[in-house]
């Protein structure tokens, strides 16, 4: 929709240019800062003319650009694993993919990103610039402990999420995944993930269906009952038009149930 | 910046917050709708340096250099892409707004491997999926054309509009330059009930850009409904353009007029209300209560609220036959409980809105998203204080309707401030003010008790039946009579007793939606004969046969002993509808559940009239040209109905002629004389037979200048054809009055998978039964019956608007109100009764609402049998159904 009291728009192309005027914000892919009024944003300051390279392949692991769309991340040869069944996991279809980005998803931070699930099934870090000037650092934070809430991160004002990293050890894992919501295709009411390294460790993730990821961890897969107990114990179960809390927990028991069996 | 439309250079500057999808449109590229504004429907896809995006989300600067693509770009209605002729063949579309977007998006799919998928982004209210899912399997294959189809009535020629509509070519409401308009905006109340001790206007006033401020203080204090119907006594005079009290969250509270539509939204974002905040009542049961808060204490029955001083604007008690407890007593059995709806959403793409201006002698002239001109016509002229010739009202192609738009929403507005700045003026509603501002399906508390012998055989049935109207009401009491109408009287009960009350509360507006009430109450009394025929160890089909009204059977509801003496069987066809989809059920589709789910198979039967009561009434006129020409006048509106494509039959089959002679004029109050508007499914049954009349005349006219054939060019006679030169001009007129109803029926069954774990409901079969009467054109019928089911499976299984503890609207967008995606939706078999109508033209009856009525129930008893519980709150919801398996947990 037209963003009627934004009266600038800049594009970015140098770090300089991220600093923010009053009412300024970060423009990604603009597929949700379009999708709602924003009443208090009077200028953007366009990401997706920094010139990043979309995703990149190092030694430690993958680096996946903020502004690389979730189209170049699902087309791009080094994708990793649980990309695309964390992309499908959107409500927003392939048509906005072409668009959305990977940084704009995380920043958004929505319990039911898909990014966010895709970052913290596998041990994601975020880089985050800090504005200049200031004395701030800028600093890595796992993506599961960045996403604080259901539309809420710890990013400071004025903090730009620069890359997503994805460690180089969890790209042979083992992995699965489930999605439920109230619709086949709706906007996620829980979505499930679980990794097994190939140490043996094993991490299963809730997210959509708490209000922040919940990350479980084991040294070995878990026993059915242990994991069930430890997915009724997790906090930050929600309601919302989307699913009531204690269908989420509900669900989320009986999908991880069948990742680990899957992955057993 | 520079950017190319459809291969056409162009330059412009967008504004720097605008989407691409008002640039385009401010480049008069009409075609690219809105539906949502926020990415959720696709209704304004197109294609940008060849990849699909959603306008309405593309920063419109970001369009620079490019070449941008357009449904219009991919074809013309000469030279159709193939995708759009898939469209046309398939019947792809009804109201057609979504159309544009869902070919733009189907235009780039190279296989239709799981198509739900790749088309979950695109919404379409209308069609149900089916139509549009094989229009884009021919699409992708690119199937040759089909041949020319036969346009008489039985056939199934193409919307006359269909190569415009796959084309974005047919203009709807706001597809329309109107040079030096003004744009109306709307402050939305924040409270549930308060009253308004001051607007101060000044700063509002002093924007840039502001034109007109408008309050309570400078508005007619007329009070009206926004409801309409042909005796404007049915509904209750409770509403004010701007009120001094505001009684849901989200009401009017003053409108700016401004040249922008930024200007308006900045004069609203200065208005300065000073509010006194009044105690709100947001539950219908407390609200009836004593000492709850009263919404409007100052009305009278004279102003049809008959005790305001409960918020009750109508209570129905009554029954005949005698005592139904002591006939419940008596009983061999009884089953009965109480079932829930939720308020549910039109969510027709195009959203309500009007363009206003003035005629050069000073005439008011409005287009508006309307099914009911005429009728908004004459409140408007009543509250302008103007005679009603000094008021137009006219609709283009409207995008979808659902009963939402024969509601006055935003006519009043655009007309005053027409009239006040002698500009032109428009007002398109937001989504969101959509779910906040116009109506919703009225939700009701229906409880049933049915008492029957120990053969099945009825002999007391009980309803009690709450409905809540909102804050204002509108439909509220023909949609409570209509509620305990035929879903009382389908049944023969030798005693039945009905409590019906519908009241305000502090909450959005309830108003006519598919069914108007019927839907509701039918949840409940089909889930009760369901339980009994459970109860009994019955086949549920065969406790229907056993209780069902006969042909010629005296229809009777509860409060009246006597049937109403304008109801006739025309023609009676629910036992094939019975039989037909009994036998359909039976034979099954070998669609197998998943494993470990269990399977449940449920139905459940509707009856309607016709035509609603009390009269509708349509004109319409045909003019012979001498070239062979008919001009076509009805009044009615094609809203997605396909009434137009019934029309042009009627008239080809009549006087036999071609479509390409027939020159439609619709939906204009300078078309007819008049016409009561397109609700209650009265396009075919009421304005088609009507027009049926006029051409019956107009033939006897041609036919006593020229004795002989009547021919496509003239009459053939002995001595030769007489051409139409030397016959006309004639016009041969016709009126209709529904002075009579006729009953149609439908039977809807399926076979569901529950996954009990998780609450997962899955359709593997579904069918539906109806009774049309003449199918006047099968595909179109067909079409009018999957829609329907389809927004039976909506309010079955997936729609709820909800409202928090303050009465404000909790999901009033797409994103979180769950309009059903292609993948939600599976295909129906669809079956016609053969049965002829002696009141509708060539025998037809109404199709348009009938077929969402069964549908809940029939699902419903489905869940209840592959379960052994029963859902009573619907949407059945996948939370709700998994907590039926856990008896002991309750509600969050
Ligand atoms: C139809 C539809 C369906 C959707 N479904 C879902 C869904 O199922 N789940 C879900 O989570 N979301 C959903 N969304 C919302 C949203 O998360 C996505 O549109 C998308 O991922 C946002 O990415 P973007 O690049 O377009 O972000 P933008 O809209 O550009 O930005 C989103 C927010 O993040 C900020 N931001 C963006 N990039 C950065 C950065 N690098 N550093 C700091 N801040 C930044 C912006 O200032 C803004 O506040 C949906 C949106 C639509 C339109
Ligand atoms: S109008 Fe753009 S997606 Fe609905
Ligand atoms: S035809 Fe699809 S919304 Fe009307």
């Amino acid at each position: 929709m037209d963003l009627n009291t934004v009266t600038g728009y800049r594009r970015a192309r140098t770090r300089a240019d991220l600093a923010l005027g009053p009412g300024e914000r970060i423009l990604g892919g603009g597929t949700w800062l379009y999708s709602e009024p924003q009443l208090d944003t009077t200028g953007l300051v366009d990401l997706t003319t920094m010139g990043w390279a979309p995703l990149t392949r190092t030694d430690e692991g993958l680096s996946i650009a903020a502004t690389c769309t979730i189209a170049e991340l699902l087309a791009h040869p080094d994708r990793p694993p649980l990309a695309v069944e964390c992309a499908n996991a959107l409500l927003a279809s392939s048509t906005i993919w072409t668009v959305a980005t990977v940084g704009g998803n995380v920043c958004r931070a929505f319990a039911a990103a898909g990014m966010v699930a895709l970052c913290a099934a596998l041990d994601g870090v975020a880089l985050v610039w800090a504005p200049s000037g200031g004395g701030r650092h800028d600093y890595r934070i796992p993506v599961a402990e960045l996403a604080t809430g259901n539309g809420t991160t710890s990013l400071a004002p004025g903090e730009v999420l620069r890359a997503l990293e994805i460690p180089a050890r969890v790209l042979a894992a083992r992995t699965a995944f489930r999605k439920i919501a109230l619709a086949e295709l709706g906007r996620s009411g829980a979505v499930l993930t679980g990794r097994v390294d190939p140490g043996g460790e094993a991490v299963f993730v809730i997210t959509a269906a708490t209000a922040s990821p919940t990350v479980l961890r084991y040294p070995a897969l878990p026993g059915a009952a242990a994991l069930r107990a430890d997915v009724d114990a997790a906090v930050g179960y929600y309601t919302d038009p989307l699913g009531s809390a204690d269908w989420r927990r509900q669900v989320s028991g009986v999908l991880l149930e069948e990742i680990r069996q899957e992955l057993a | 910046m520079k950017f190319s439309i459809n291969g056409v250079a162009g330059s412009g500057e967008p504004q720097p917050g605008q989407c691409l999808r008002t640039f385009l449109r401010d480049q008069e590229h009409f075609e690219v709708k809105k539906g949502c504004d926020a990415g959720d429907c696709g209704a304004c896809s197109v294609l940008v340096d060849g990849a699909l995006v959603r306008s309405c989300l593309y920063p419109a600067v970001r369009a620079d250099g490019a070449e941008i693509t357009t449904v219009s770009g991919l074809g013309t209605p000469e030279d159709l892409h193939p995708m759009q002729q898939a469209f046309v063949d398939h019947f792809g579309f009804q109201c057609g707004f979504c159309t544009a977007g869902m070919i733009v998006a189907a235009s780039t799919l190279d296989s239709t491997d799981d198509l739900p998928r790749r088309m979950k982004g695109n919404l379409c209210r209308c069609t149900g999926y089916r139509s549009v899912r094989q229009a884009i399997e021919a699409g992708v294959r690119g199937d040759p054309p089909r041949p020319a189809p036969g346009c008489g009535v039985g056939d199934s020629p193409n919307p006359p509009a269909a190569r415009r509509v796959v084309t974005g070519t047919e203009p709807y409401t706001f597809d329309l330059a109107v040079p030096g308009s003004l744009h109306l905006r709307v402050l939305a109340a924040p409270h549930a009930h308060a009253r308004i001790r001051s607007i101060d206007t000044s700063a509002a006033e002093a924007v840039p850009g502001v034109v007109l401020v408008l309050t309570h203080e400078n508005t007619p204090q007329e009070r009206y409904s926004t409801g309409r119907h042909e005796h404007r006594e049915d509904d209750p005079d409770d509403t004010r353009m701007l009120d001094d009290v505001v009684r849901h969250v989200g009401q009017r509270v003053a409108a700016v007029v401004a040249e922008s539509v930024a200007a308006a939204e900045a004069g609203c974002r200065a208005l300065v209300v000073d509010y006194e905040v009044l105690p709100a009542v947001v539950d219908p049961e407390e609200a009836r209560r004593p000492g709850a808060p009263l919404l409007h204490p100052d009305r009278t029955p004279a102003d049809r609220v008959d005790e305001a001083g409960r918020n009750v604007v109508l209570a129905v008690h009554g029954g005949h036959g005698g005592d139904v407890d002591a006939a419940l007593a008596a009983s061999a059995h009884t089953v009965s409980g109480t079932w829930r709806t939720s308020r549910v959403s039109h969510a027709q793409l195009e959203t309500h809105g009007a363009i206003g201006w003035l005629e050069d002698d000073g005439r008011l002239v409005l287009r508006a998203s309307t099914q009911v001109p005429f009728l908004t016509r004459l409140e408007l002229a009543r509250l302008f204080g103007l005679p009603e010739d000094r008021v137009r009202v006219h609709t283009a192609r409207v995008g979808g309707g659902f009963g939402g738009k024969q509601e006055i929403f935003a006519e009043d507005l655009v007309g005053w401030a027409v009239l006040r700045t002698g500009r032109p003026v428009s007002y398109e509603l937001s989504r969101t003010d959509e779910f906040q501002r116009t109506s919703v399906r009225h939700p009701m508390r229906v409880g049933v008790t049915l008492g029957s012998t120990a053969d099945g055989v009825l002999t007391a049935m009980k309803v009690d039946v709450l409905s809540d109207t909102g804050a204002y009401g509108n439909h509220s009491r023909g949609v409570l009579f209509h509620a305990i109408a035929e879903s009382v009287s389908v049944y023969r009960c030798p005693v039945k007793h009905v409590d019906a009350e519908v009241v305000y509360t502090n909450t959005v507006p309830s108003g006519a939606f598919r069914g108007y009430g019927l839907g509701q109450v039918i949840l409940g009394v089909e889930s009760a004969m369901d339980e009994l025929a459970i109860e009994l160890g019955l086949d549920p089909f065969e406790l229907r046969r056993r209780n069902v009204v006969r042909d010629g059977d005296p229809l009777l509801v509860a409060q009246h002993a006597e049937p109403e003496p304008d109801l006739v069987w025309g023609s009676y066809g629910l036992d094939q509808c019975l039989d037909l989809a009994e036998e359909a059920l039976a034979r099954g589709n070998g669609v197998e559940p998943p494993p470990g789910w269990r399977v449940g198979e449920g139905m459940a039967l509707a009856l309607i009239t016709t035509v609603p009561p009390f009269g509708h009434v349509a004109h319409a006129a045909i003019h012979l040209e001498p070239d062979g020409t008919y001009r076509v006048d009805v009044g009615t509106v094609e809203f997605g109905n396909g009434s137009q494509t019934v029309f042009t039959q009627i008239v080809a089959s009549t006087l036999n002629t071609t479509v390409d002679r027939i020159v439609l004029r619709v939906a204009d109050t300078d078309a007819v004389a008049y016409d009561t508007g397109a609700f209650a499914s009265a396009g075919t049954a009421v304005a088609g037979k009507a027009l049926h009349g006029a051409a019956l005349d107009l033939r006897a006219q041609i036919l006593s200048r020229a004795d002989g054939v009547l021919e496509r060019d003239g009459v053939r006679t002995a001595a030769g054809l007489v051409p139409f030169a030397e016959i006309g001009p004639l016009t041969g007129t016709g009126a209709e009055f529904g002075e009579q109803r006729s009953l149609s029926s439908n039977v809807h069954a399926v076979r569901v998978a529950v996954r009990p774990e998780t609450g997962e409901v899955r359709i593997l079969q579904s069918v539906h039964a109806a009774d049309a009467g003449t199918v006047m054109n099968p595909e179109q019928c067909r079409g009018q019956v999957e829609g329907g089911v389809a927004q039976g499976i909506g309010s079955a299984l997936y729609e709820e608007v909800l409202i928090g503890e303050h009465g404000e609207v909790l999901n009033p967008v797409f994103r979180t109100y769950r309009v059903p995606q292609m993948a939600d939706i599976p295909d129906t078999e669809v079956y016609f009764a053969t049965t002829s109508d002696t009141l509708g033209p060539y025998g037809a009856k109404s199709m348009s609402e009938s077929p969402y009525n069964p549908v809940a129930p029939a699902i419903g008893n489905a869940i209840r049998r592959a379960l052994g519980a029963r859902p009573y709150e619907q949407p059945f919801s996948r939370d709700r159904v998994w907590r039926l398996t856990q008896p002991r947990i309750m509600e969050p």
